[in-house]
């Protein structure tokens, strides 16, 4: 007499999969919390040029954005159909580069301060003469990496 | 004797939340950034007197774009199709023309034939104020490809494949030293009427 079942069918206990779910959620705030929206608010249209010969910008976190175009549809009462500067979330001039740049540098850590590059979102439509003034205002600025904004064209 | 509510059933937030986690996964990626590449000059000094810039005449070509985006190359008014072949011509001047671009033999490190004749040609690019905007992309990008293409066929002569393909750093860095890209974006000059 054994007090031991032999040979009893064990069952193979199913795995729990409650706990899959908030693994998935921590994946999913992970991703929530990295995910970089279009936070600033676009108050000029801009519709990049096409280009072939595009390279691919590598260090996004070392780059200032300057917008240049026409204001929106809500902004044309207030400002008219000119193209005009976007820097961060409000419309300036040219005049105003030189803190924005100065607060951008700041921003960056001081190994990294050398590969900034300022890229110059233009639409297509606007006239060289905007930009070549914010060009020379960033050669003030010794800001003089640069990139001109542009997309691929459709294939 | 209050009844027994039955349990939510929660399988079916892991597919939801698999779900967002594939939105998310796919939007952190989207937002790449593609663009042409440009190094300003440095503002010059007011104190310093201007030095002449000793480059010869053959070695410049000037590409200079009007209000009404019509293309000058040199002295030639031309199309934004044949710009990309002119330039071409123009950095790697094969005839030896004693109007296009000298070539100088250059030692080159790491090259493994020792030196290149590396052309001086500069290409200077002028537009005005009144230049749209997509017409200077359109011309900066023609010149990037003539740069490219003869980069393209260098890197095909010497390692067998393209420039763009190219894997080893020290290879890359060959290749852009015997074929530079020499684009100078001249000092602003006010012609026409002002904005």
């Amino acid at each position: 007499m054994s007090r031991f079942k032999k040979g009893g069918k064990k069952e193979m206990p199913g795995i729990t999969s409650s706990s899959l779910s908030d693994i998935v959620f921590m994946l999913l705030f992970f991703f929530m919390v990295t995910t970089q929206m279009r936070d600033k608010e676009q108050k000029v249209k801009v519709v990049t040029p096409e280009a072939s010969e595009v390279v691919k910008l590598d260090r996004k976190d070392l780059n200032s954005y300057i917008n240049i175009g026409s204001p929106t549809l809500a902004y044309q009462a207030q400002y008219g159909t000119d193209a005009r500067i976007q820097l961060n979330d409000a419309f300036r001039t040219t005049d105003d580069i030189r803190d924005f740049i100065a607060a951008e540098r700041e921003s960056k850590s001081e190994k990294d301060r050398s590969l900034m590059t300022v890229s110059i979102k233009a639409d297509q439509d606007v006239r060289m003469g905007i930009v070549t003034d914010v060009k020379q205002e960033l050669r003030r600025c010794s800001a003089l990496k640069i990139m001109y904004s542009a997309r691929k064209p459709a294939k | 004797m209050a009844k027994k509510t039955p349990a939510i059933n929660s399988s079916s937030t892991a597919d939801i939340a698999f779900l967002l986690l594939c939105y998310f996964l796919m939007t952190t990626t989207m937002g790449s950034h593609f663009g042409l590449s440009r190094r300003l000059p440095p503002m010059p000094d007011p104190n310093q007197k201007v030095e002449d810039q000793k480059i010869n005449r053959r070695n410049i070509i000037v590409v200079k774009i009007n209000s009404a985006d019509r293309i000058l190359a040199g002295s030639e008014a031309i199309e934004i199709s044949q710009l990309k072949d002119k330039i071409k011509e123009f950095l790697s001047n094969p005839t030896n023309d004693p109007n296009l671009p000298e070539r100088e033999i250059q030692e080159i490190e790491g090259y493994s034939k020792g030196t290149y004749p590396v052309s001086k040609g500069v290409i200077s690019l002028q537009n005005d104020r009144g230049t749209s905007y997509r017409a200077y992309i359109e011309v900066q990008n023609e010149l990037v490809k003539a740069v490219n293409e003869i980069r393209d066929e260098f890197s095909m002569r010497e390692f067998g494949v393209k420039y763009s393909a190219l894997q080893d750093e020290a290879q890359q860095k060959v290749v852009r030293d015997c074929i530079p890209q020499n684009i100078s974006e001249a000092e602003p000059k006010d012609v026409g009427k002002r904005r």
